[in-house]
């Protein structure tokens, strides 16, 4: 009797547990993105228009990560999955053994810019001096021109998409110095600098407001053409990742909306910079 | 009619036995999954170079996983933010329970137990807008986020924990044993010192105890407060990484089941096993200390 109640439960269990995943499958006309919290700003606004455009379809929009989005791709949870670096080749090995054909869409450019608080007087630094507050080979602000104080380096978490990218046009595979204080979003990385006068970090194109004072780099001005162009030495661009064999109607709408001239424009207006 | 209710009741007790015991399963299926997603990282690391190793740097080629500095962040804030919370909720237990008139009781319990309701996320942001750039200025240090800010954040939030479940079990010592003390002589004080907190003891450090649990496993707070440096702090005002903020922070971005991802779950376990054996030490404070009357 009690083994038998034991066995019970423990299919109920598995039931269970089997069941709850299963909810979370997309359903008709609900399209699911995951991913890069870079891009979450434009997926947002451009999912609130397209709905005013098509209101039978309704669109969930999370912010978790380029390599959660991906992730979540990979095993099916999402329809697309935004990122703010390149897919990896052992996403794609991953994929390809679950039988999933991956497309990669270029939706915008983006730019990552040094900031440092508005009362600071540096206005320019060059890429081998960022590296230099990075590593930890400069620590005080005089060095760099600026008032005779410590350097607060704020970085982002080492895995994010966007320190990636710092990594690789910036750090050149070097190592943060261990002392960074490390955020895990581009908003709190704008909070802390807005509130500490020795802080420097950087954050995506899209996060800047008046808190925080941008600063040039190699004298080249963080501006919309420059990004385009790829003058601004820390430009990158942003993707929507597929699966081609899964795709719904809905998502191959929404992507399409994107790169119709409507939603370039949309994505200027969010403060990254369009395609065209 | 007999007949039926005693079907129902046995009906209604499988019920429940059914639902506790699947509760129990799911646990350990979730601590065997964590288990399971934690060990590939020994084929990578020692364990003693993961556990004492003073490097994170999971990106890098080669990748380096030493978690020491992130044990020492965790423990580092626990203590220090018990230091702050334990005194200043068992004063406020006592006060509420031995002192404060019946008035003055019946409208502070209440508010210090809707205090343990604010959401951490709350009481992180107020730290990192309002606390961090008042620390960089009262102290001239060089960023507010860090150790000392999350110390306190943390105490503001275990301390109504701590203090609403002492005050519990300081109010359920009976009365006789105080009539006892006071018909001796003693006055009020020494009946608190000497008579009422050894008779409650074993309620004080389940208070202690659960409040600290809190602390260690908060993962918010530290996220945003603690300003996330993988050092093993020198100072009180030295910035740290937990061992709960590098989980949140780094989790999204892991590639599903690299080295990267087996590190995460790796220090899960980590912070199981500490979380675990401060529950064993609970217990056994609890029952050593048990009133015997």
């Amino acid at each position: 009797m009690n083994r038998k109640l034991l066995r019970f439960m423990i299919a109920v269990t598995f039931l269970l547990t089997g069941i709850i995943p299963g909810c979370t499958r997309e359903k008709g006309n609900k399209i699911i993105i995951k991913g890069s919290t870079t891009v979450l700003p434009i997926t947002q606004k451009l999912a609130e228009e397209f709905r005013k455009l098509n209101n039978s379809i309704s669109i969930s929009v999370s912010g978790d990560g380029s390599g959660n989005g991906i992730k979540a791709l990979i095993d099916g949870s999402c329809d697309i999955a935004n990122s703010s670096r390149e897919i990896k080749k052992e996403e794609i090995k991953k994929a390809e053994a679950k039988g999933i054909k991956i497309k990669e869409i270029l939706i915008a450019y983006d730019m990552i810019v040094p900031i440092v608080h508005p009362s600071n007087q540096i206005t320019n630094l060059s890429a081998d001096q960022l590296k230099a507050i990075y590593d930890g080979s400069i620590s005080n602000w005089k060095d760099l021109g600026g008032r005779d104080e410590r350097l607060v380096v704020i970085s982002r978490d080492t895995s994010s998409g966007t320190y990636e990218v710092w990594e690789e046009k910036i750090m050149k595979k070097t190592e943060v110095r261990k002392d960074a204080l490390l955020q895990a979003s581009n908003g709190t990385i704008v909070i802390s600098v807005a509130d500490n006068p020795r802080a420097i970090s950087y954050v995506g194109f899209g996060y800047i407001n008046n808190s925080i004072k941008t600063v040039k780099v190699d004298n080249v001005d963080a501006t919309i053409d420059n990004g385009k162009s790829g003058k601004f030495p820390v430009s990158r661009k942003l993707y929507m990742y597929v699966n081609e064999n899964r795709l719904s109607d809905n998502a191959k709408a929404f992507i399409e909306f994107i790169l119709s001239n409507n939603g370039q424009r949309l994505v200027k207006d969010t403060g990254f910079i369009p395609l065209r | 009619m007999k007949i039926k209710s005693i079907i129902l009741d046995t009906i209604l007790g499988k019920f429940f036995l059914v639902i506790g015991t699947s509760c129990i399963v799911l646990l350990f299926l979730i601590a065997l999954f964590l288990f399971k997603e934690g060990i590939p990282i020994s084929k990578q690391v020692r364990i003693i170079d993961y556990i004492f190793g003073t490097s994170w740097y999971p990106t890098s080629e080669p990748p380096k996983f030493g978690i020491f500095p992130l044990v020492v962040a965790s423990l580092s804030v626990t203590f220090v933010s018990s230091l702050i919370a334990v005194p200043l909720s068992l004063a406020i237990a006592i006060y509420l329970s031995e002192l404060a008139s019946s008035k003055v009781k019946e409208i502070l319990k209440p508010i210090i137990e809707i205090i343990a309701s604010i959401p951490s996320v709350i009481i992180g942001f107020f730290g990192m807008v309002v606390m961090a750039p008042y620390l960089q200025r009262m102290f001239n240090i060089d960023t507010g986020l860090n150790l000392f800010n999350a110390s306190i954040m943390l105490a503001f939030m275990s301390i109504p924990t701590i203090a609403s479940i002492a005050e519990d079990a300081i109010s359920s010592v009976p009365q006789s044993l105080k009539e006892a003390s006071y018909a001796l002589g003693a006055n009020r004080w020494q009946t608190i010192y000497h008579i009422t907190i050894p008779a409650s003891l074993s309620g004080i450090y389940t208070a202690v105890i659960l409040g600290i649990s809190r602390v260690i496993g908060e993962t918010m707070v530290v996220l945003m407060v603690a300003g996330g440096a993988a050092v093993i702090p020198d100072s009180i005002f030295s910035p740290i990484r937990p061992l709960t903020s590098n989980i949140a922070a780094e989790m999204g971005e892991a590639p599903f089941q690299s080295m990267h991802y087996h590190a995460l779950f790796a220090t899960g376990i980590v912070l199981f096993i500490i979380t675990f054996l401060f529950n064993i030490l609970a217990n056994y404070l609890s029952d050593k200390y048990k009133f015997k009357g």
